[in-house]
């Protein structure tokens, strides 16, 4: 679908498949499991540099240059809006200027489960300092929208807790915030195999975030792959329409007539 | 007249007045993609030549690394 594209704060993607940078055993598993997964976004964090031992040490940048990527800076590990907000302005600086950030303020440190008032006070701060908000939200519609009506950009239900694999547990409540928030939503957290992305694909999602889902994989570069093609096949079955279901009721799907058994 | 900050959590002695820029070099940190906050207010790479360390500064340099 040439003209199929995720348009994300005015800005056009190929690739409904965002993922995140963490977890790989090294910098060359995640250029090779990133390229092969074909995504265009990427996330990354904000830490303190490791001041004394550094000198030589191998940067992500170079590993995922800016100009071939557009990168999604976080705020992981930040549990109010003042530490999420700080993240994102040292971010802009690290990042000259970019202002597209995934906002993402945790609850706990068991549940990483989204502090959802927290995460709009953060909204309504970076908005008005002209960043553009993809949120990490838990998946109450009513929320959702209320992050789409402080200016976010794109909000990120989570299909289950981050980085437990554990698939979509609610797809009636996504669905409900697919049908009424206009910007474009992607799940983000809990997707565990290449069925899980498809599946939230054919609800209707915009894109999917995930990271440990291929980071944790046996083999990375190979579910990047799979996840590539999933993103793409749930997207195709959505844009497609799938058949009415008809519960206990089949239909053949070869003629009924014809047959050369003798008719009674 | 020896400047004492934190940077980065750790205390730090520096003899001598010093700009940002110049802690950069002296943490040879000049040619990394870093980002500069002092006292919770980022210190924008274009002023790094002229802002003074000012003693007792509480100092974080940043980077981007490997995240969900």
């Amino acid at each position: 679908m040439p003209n199929d594209k995720l348009v994300v704060a005015g800005r056009a993607y190929d690739s409904r498949l965002l993922v995140g940078t963490g977890k790989y055993r090294d910098f060359d598993e995640t250029r090779r499991a990133i390229e092969a997964s074909g995504a265009q976004i990427v996330t990354v964090a904000i830490r303190r540099m490791n001041i004394g031992q550094n000198a030589n040490e191998p940067n992500l940048l170079d590993v995922l240059p800016p100009s071939k990527y557009t990168l999604l800076p976080n705020t992981a590990g930040c549990y109010n809006a003042q530490d999420a907000v700080r993240t994102l302005r040292l971010a802009r600086e690290l990042l000259d200027g970019h202002a597209l950030v995934k906002l993402e303020v945790l609850g706990d440190a068991e549940s990483l489960y989204p502090n959802m008032p927290e995460t709009l006070a953060a909204a309504k701060t970076l908005v008005s300092e002209g960043f553009q908000v993809m949120a990490y939200c838990s998946d109450d519609p009513i929320l959702a929208k209320q992050l789409e009506d402080l200016g976010c950009v794109a909000v990120m239900p989570l299909a289950s807790l981050i980085g437990s694999g554990m698939g979509i547990i609610n797809p009636w409540n996504l669905q409900i915030i697919i049908d009424r928030v206009k910007v474009p939503v992607l799940v983000d957290a809990g997707i565990g195999t290449a069925s899980d992305a498809a599946v939230a694909m054919e609800l209707g999602c915009d894109g999917v975030l995930m990271n440990t889902a291929i980071a944790k994989a046996r083999d990375p570069v190979r579910m990047g792959r799979a996840m590539k093609l999933a993103v793409e096949a749930g997207r195709e079955a959505f844009l497609a329409g799938r058949m009415a279901k008809k519960p206990y009721q089949a239909s053949a799907s070869s003629p009924e007539t014809g047959l050369i058994q003798k008719s009674a | 007249m020896p400047i004492r900050v934190t940077l980065n959590g750790e205390p730090r002695e520096f003899p001598a007045p010093l700009t940002f820029s110049q802690l950069v070099d002296e943490l040879d940190l000049a040619s990394k993609r870093i980002a500069v906050e002092r006292n919770g207010e980022i210190v924008p790479r274009s002023r790094l030549a002229e802002a003074a360390v000012a003693d007792g500064d509480r100092i974080e340099v940043v980077v981007a690394v490997g995240g969900g």
